[in-house]
């Protein structure tokens, strides 16, 4: 990472949590803006350009949720939501509502860099990335549709491309349930998660080394999948 | 069900849910003969025989052989089921026994003579009533009729064979049953078997053949049943198609009426209805009026209204009671249109010529204003045999002390009083009468005479104004007209006068006592009116389900004068058990309570008057909402043989109603309770959860985080951030600690565990121990410390007060802005001993003084949100405050002095605290 890494924005009522973000991210290169509640964070969106945003969900004055709904759809700044709340409706509710990503507390800096480091990435290819994907053996060209592992072509059946595909496209993100069904399905019926559990398993049969403990395409209990990036 | 063009091609869903009811019940087959001894037993026996061969599980649960061999031989190497000794009038009876047939369940059981009637005190009256129980257990049945025994042919059959027959069967067995087998038999061999012995002994068989068994009586009673019998198979044919919705030539949507009258011939109306009712396919109906008359029919007479109307709900009529007015064929017709009937059955009118022409003819008007609808006038034949020993009954039945209260029939019955009063009215009314007659004409002194008669009508009624009509035209002659003294008249135009005026004065009381006798009605009405909206503002008020009970068994005892049982099921059990009842120590017998259960189960009436358990002494009826049923209530009368006539079902059932609407009321406001208390925990749940998962991770996260932090990027921060991030990881180890701590406190005070010691203590030791304790927090404050040195020891738990006092102190910090003071002052005074603990920050919100001690809550107004802690800090000081014997509380400060606000914590102790002797002062 060059300096200017990015501007991150941290919106967190626990100046603790603040602090120590600053100084871990600080080192990394980061700018880090600081804001203790929802009507602060709002005002220096306003004011100030900000690459990506750690948002806590639980706010004096509000809900986290108010902040993404705010921003989105018109604005595409990377969200990585930091909560307490560990119950999947929460995470999913802030997926669903646009967050890219989502850390629980207590949690190990290391893992919160990296998923700002892939928040941050995918939108570098959003805005014309590399069209090839590759992770370990496995690459995805999704430009002419072809999918080696080890450098052998795999077959896949059309929906099982669709879901390679999102993840794919949404590399190192959290898909939640309902947005695999929407995009691939064109359904919102979340009883047909059953569905895409026998698709995503029939992908880690032929994409996974050992499909039972999964490397490529990572579970996220009660949310969602995600596609791991190298 | 009147069939509509466009639901002809789709079954109709009562067609269906019949077929579905069907198939969970056993099956039903009868073997019918014309006649006895024409071979049903024998060829039941064969076809249970040929079953038990393909391995059908069958018993005989009842099997009459008659002596008959054959039979006899038949019915060996089946099971047969011991019968239940029944005592009844010193006889024991050998009964069916259902309930040994229940537990042994057979797939098929055959029960002989289905048309039997059981000896008293069993389950059922009738056996037909057993084999229904058995249908709907499920058990399949075999059983025997005889055509003469169906209700419906009831009066045709003794047209036929001159004999009565008592014991019937509704036709709706016989139409339901799956299955029926006719056993046909010409007259002359059925004949033929008689006379070879093998249907009765031979002298009885001579005196059968004599009389029932004629050729004759045996050829109409084989039509009988062969045209019932292919008369139900039609029936089945229409039933099959309706389900299988094949359209088919359907009868026009007949609706059948019959009127109901309290008159012995009213039965026969009721079958005929429902012979016409099943030819025709249609619906029909049993109406009876009540009018003012209905007030005065004898007990009999209301019995015999309800046991008639009881046949037609039997037979499957909707029975229907309305109120009459003075032109009942105006009421029928009137029924008759808003219903769509198309048929009107009505007996012939038993009255004498000249009452008709009097009062009009119901018949008459009927016929004559009835439009569009047919109307059948059936005479009755039978009727008038009986009439006289129907009159017996009646009149025997007020001899008997038994009979109602209500006011006896016949018209000249009346006190005699009151023939005295009218004699006396008489007597003024001619007095009168002398004293004007030489001012006024006449024929005006008839007017007075008028006068007594309508006042005798008025008070008295027909009786008394009737006699008072003929004694003022006697008067009237004897004292006024000429030759004055005597009872000749001379002029020929006084003598039309004088009978213009004796008409006009029966009119006039027959008139006027009609009116009186609606007024009574209306007035009668009006009273159960107020009473029952008494009744029901009275239970809108009750809270008590114990309350509710008692006030509407008392208010049934009293609309009802009969004595009153309610039952609720047990809410632990589910068992019945009567909750209230008037007189408060009514018993129940074995027999009530099985009744009631019986009631309770099945949601129907049962017991006295009703199918099911007659043999009990009350009548018992479900007490139902819209929702389900919420109890059971049972009513009796002392008399041995009380039945409830329609208006006084109604307004059982009207009572009942509100009652049960208002037990439920109170049973959905307790559930109403609990469900808040449920929310109340779910509350406090998920307070406990967001404390944990927000309380207990945020320390958690900034330990994992700055250590992870240092871990990896250490070599990248100066000494100054290392030190910094160091230090955050301590301070939220003890912050976590100190949340752990009184999460631990806070269960010893839950589960009761807590026992404060009392030992002596000094509050400036307390205060410094927790002032020391609190040092980082209170780092960025003041404090002030008011404490008289004179203040004696304390009798206190040293630990537990040094925790309040700590937690006053962070909760201080947290919610006052930094450099403010926070103030630590105790007080003694002469009944209380005061320590409290005040802060210049925001204070408290007035409606949350008392919330703030409550576990989980938190005052927002702090801002910062991390801060809040445990929501267990104020909770556990009034915990701990409570245990030492104290009480502790918020108040806002409010001292114009000072100038200063902030919230102040008073804990507050008796100065029974004080330890009896204040080593420091004594010296």
């Amino acid at each position: 990472m060059s300096l200017d890494a990015g501007r991150i924005l941290v919106v967190d009522d626990e100046p603790a949590i603040r602090r120590l973000l600053r100084s871990t991210l600080g080192v990394q290169d980061y700018v880090v803006l600081e804001a203790a509640s929802v009507a602060q964070a709002l005002e220096v969106l306003e004011r100030e350009k900000v690459d990506l945003i750690i948002l806590d969900l639980g706010l004096p004055d509000g809900d986290g949720f108010e902040v993404i709904n705010k921003l989105r759809p018109d604005s595409q700044v990377p969200i990585v939501v930091l909560s307490s709340r560990d119950d999947e409706r929460g995470k999913v509710q802030a997926l669903d509502a646009g967050a890219d990503d989502y850390v629980t507390k207590p949690f190990g800096v290391e893992e919160l860099v990296a998923r700002i480091r892939a928040a941050l990435r995918h939108r570098v290819q959003a805005q014309g990335g590399k069209p090839v994907f590759q992770c370990e053996g496995l690459a995805v060209d999704l430009v002419h549709r072809r999918i080696t592992l080890n450098g052998a072509e795999v077959k896949l059946s059309p929906k099982e491309y669709d879901i390679l595909q999102q993840l794919v496209i949404h590399a190192g993100k959290v898909l939640t349930h309902r947005h695999l069904l929407r995009e691939v399905w064109g359904s919102e019926n979340d009883d047909d998660v059953a569905y895409l559990r026998v698709y995503i398993r029939q992908l880690r049969g032929k994409l996974e080394a050992d499909p039972a403990q999964p490397t490529l395409i990572l579970t996220e209990p009660g949310v969602g999948y995600r596609l791991r990036v190298s | 069900m009147p069939e509509t063009l466009q639901n002809e091609n789709r079954p109709s869903p009562e067609a269906l849910l019949a077929e579905a009811r069907k198939e969970k019940r056993g099956k039903l087959k009868i073997f019918l003969g014309a006649a006895p001894g024409v071979g049903k037993t024998y060829e039941m026996l064969l076809a249970a025989r040929k079953k038990k061969k393909d391995g059908v599980d069958v018993c005989v649960g009842v099997v009459e052989t008659h002596g008959r061999k054959e039979t006899e031989a038949l019915i060996e190497g089946l099971e047969i089921l011991p019968r239940q000794a029944v005592e009844y009038k010193g006889r024991v009876l050998q009964e069916m026994d259902i309930d040994a047939i229940l537990k042994r369940r057979p797939q098929l059981v055959l029960v002989d003579e289905l048309a039997h009637t059981n000896a008293e005190g069993s389950r059922h009256p009738k056996r037909y009533q057993d084999v229904e129980e058995l249908l709907n257990a499920g058990i399949h049945v075999y059983s025997t009729l005889n055509i003469q025994h169906l209700e419906s042919l009831n009066d045709v059959v003794a047209r036929i064979t001159r004999v009565r027959i008592r014991e019937t069967v509704p036709d709706s067995i016989f139409d339901t049953a799956d299955d029926v087998e006719v056993i046909d038999l010409t007259p002359d061999e059925l004949i033929q078997r008689l006379r070879e012995g093998k249907v009765y002994a031979e002298q009885q068989a001579q005196r059968a053949l004599d009389h029932y068994f004629k050729p004759g009586n045996l050829t109409a009673l084989r039509e009988l049943a062969l045209r019932r019998t292919a008369e139900r198979v039609d029936d089945q044919m229409r039933q099959y198609m309706r389900t299988h919705a094949i359209s088919g030539p359907w009868a026009a949507a007949e609706r059948v009426l019959v009127c109901v009258n309290e008159s012995v011939a009213a039965a026969g109306l009721v079958r005929a209805a429902k012979r016409a009712a099943d030819r025709l396919d249609a619906d029909w109906f049993a109406v009876y009026f009540e009018t003012p008359r209905t007030l005065h029919l004898s007990a009999a007479q209301h019995e015999r209204v309800a046991q008639t109307m009881f046949l037609a709900k039997q037979l499957g009529a909707e029975t229907v009671t309305l109120p009459g007015g003075r032109h009942i064929a105006e009421d029928v017709l009137r029924f008759a249109h808003d219903n769509n009937i198309t048929q009107i059955v009505v007996g012939k009118s038993a009255r004498p010529w000249w009452f008709e022409w009097l009062h009009g003819s119901v018949v008459h008007d009927l016929v004559k204003h009835a439009t569009g609808i047919n109307v059948h006038v059936l005479t009755d034949e039978l009727g008038d045999k009986v009439k006289d020993s129907a009159r017996k009954t009646d009149a025997e039945e007020q001899d008997d002390g038994s009979a109602r209260t209500a006011p006896a029939p016949g018209w000249l019955h009346a006190d005699p009083k009151a023939y005295i009063y009218t004699v006396v009215a008489v007597a003024i009314a001619t007095l009168f009468g002398r004293a004007v007659v030489s001012m006024v004409d006449l024929p005006n002194v008839s007017l007075v005479f008028l006068a007594a008669v309508l006042w005798s009508a008025a008070r008295y009624g027909l009786g008394p104004s009737l006699f008072a009509s003929v004694l003022s035209t006697l008067c009237y002659n004897f004292f006024f007209i000429e030759p004055i003294y005597t009872f000749t008249v001379a002029d020929p135009s006084q003598l039309l006068a004088l009978a213009f005026f004796c008409l006009a004065a029966g009119l006039t009381s027959t008139l006027t006592v009609r009116e009186r006798q609606f007024a009574e009605t209306a007035r009668e009405q009006a009273r159960t009116t107020a009473e029952l909206f008494g009744f029901a503002r009275k239970l809108s008020g009750v809270r008590k389900l114990d309350t509710l009970l008692a006030t509407t068994a008392g208010q049934v005892a009293t609309m009802l004068k009969a004595e009153v049982s309610l039952l609720t099921p047990d809410l632990n059990s589910g068992a019945l058990k009567q909750m209230a009842a008037v007189p408060v120590d009514a018993k129940l017998e074995a027999a009530d309570l099985a009744a009631a259960a019986w009631c309770w189960d099945h949601a129907q009436p049962t017991g006295r008057g009703t199918d099911t358990l007659p043999g009990s002494r009350r009548l018992f009826l479900p007490l139902r909402t819209g929702q389900g049923k919420v109890g059971v209530i049972g009513v009796s009368r002392p008399a041995k043989n009380f039945l409830l006539n329609p208006a006084e079902r109604r307004l059982l059932d009207a009572l009942g109603d509100l009652a049960a609407i208002a037990i439920e009321r109170i049973r959905l406001a307790k559930d109403v309770d609990q469900a808040r208390m449920l929310a109340e925990t779910e509350k406090l749940r998920s307070a406990l959860l967001t404390s944990i998962s927000h309380d207990l991770r945020t320390p958690l996260a900034l330990i994992i985080g700055s250590l992870s932090s240092l871990k990896s990027y250490g070599a990248l921060y100066d000494e100054k951030t290392r030190e910094e991030m160091l230090s955050t990881g301590i301070d939220e180890a003890e912050r976590l600690n100190r949340y752990v701590a009184n999460l631990l406190d806070m269960t010893q005070l839950d589960a009761g565990a807590l026992k404060p010691k009392r030992e002596p203590c000094d509050l400036h030791d307390l205060v410094g121990a927790a002032l020391r304790r609190c040092a980082k927090q209170l780092a960025q404050h003041k404090v002030k410390l008011s404490i008289p040195a004179s203040l004696p020891m304390l009798m206190l738990d040293d630990v537990l007060m040094e925790q309040v006092l700590a937690n006053l102190l962070d909760n201080a910090s947290k919610y006052t802005p930094a450099g403010s003071t926070i103030e630590i002052v105790a007080a003694q005074y002469k009944f209380s001993l005061l320590i409290s603990v005040r802060d210049e920050g925001p204070g408290i919100p007035e409606g949350d003084l008392q919330r703030v001690f409550d576990k989980f809550f938190r005052a927002r107004e702090g801002g910062d949100r991390g801060r809040g802690g445990t929501g267990l800090g104020l909770a556990i000081c009034r915990g701990f405050v409570e245990a030492m014997g104290g009480r502790i509380y918020a108040r806002n400060r409010n001292d114009p002095q000072a100038a200063t606000k902030g919230a102040e914590f008073v804990i507050e102790f008796s100065p029974e605290v004080i330890a009896e002797r204040p080593r420091t002062e004594v010296a």
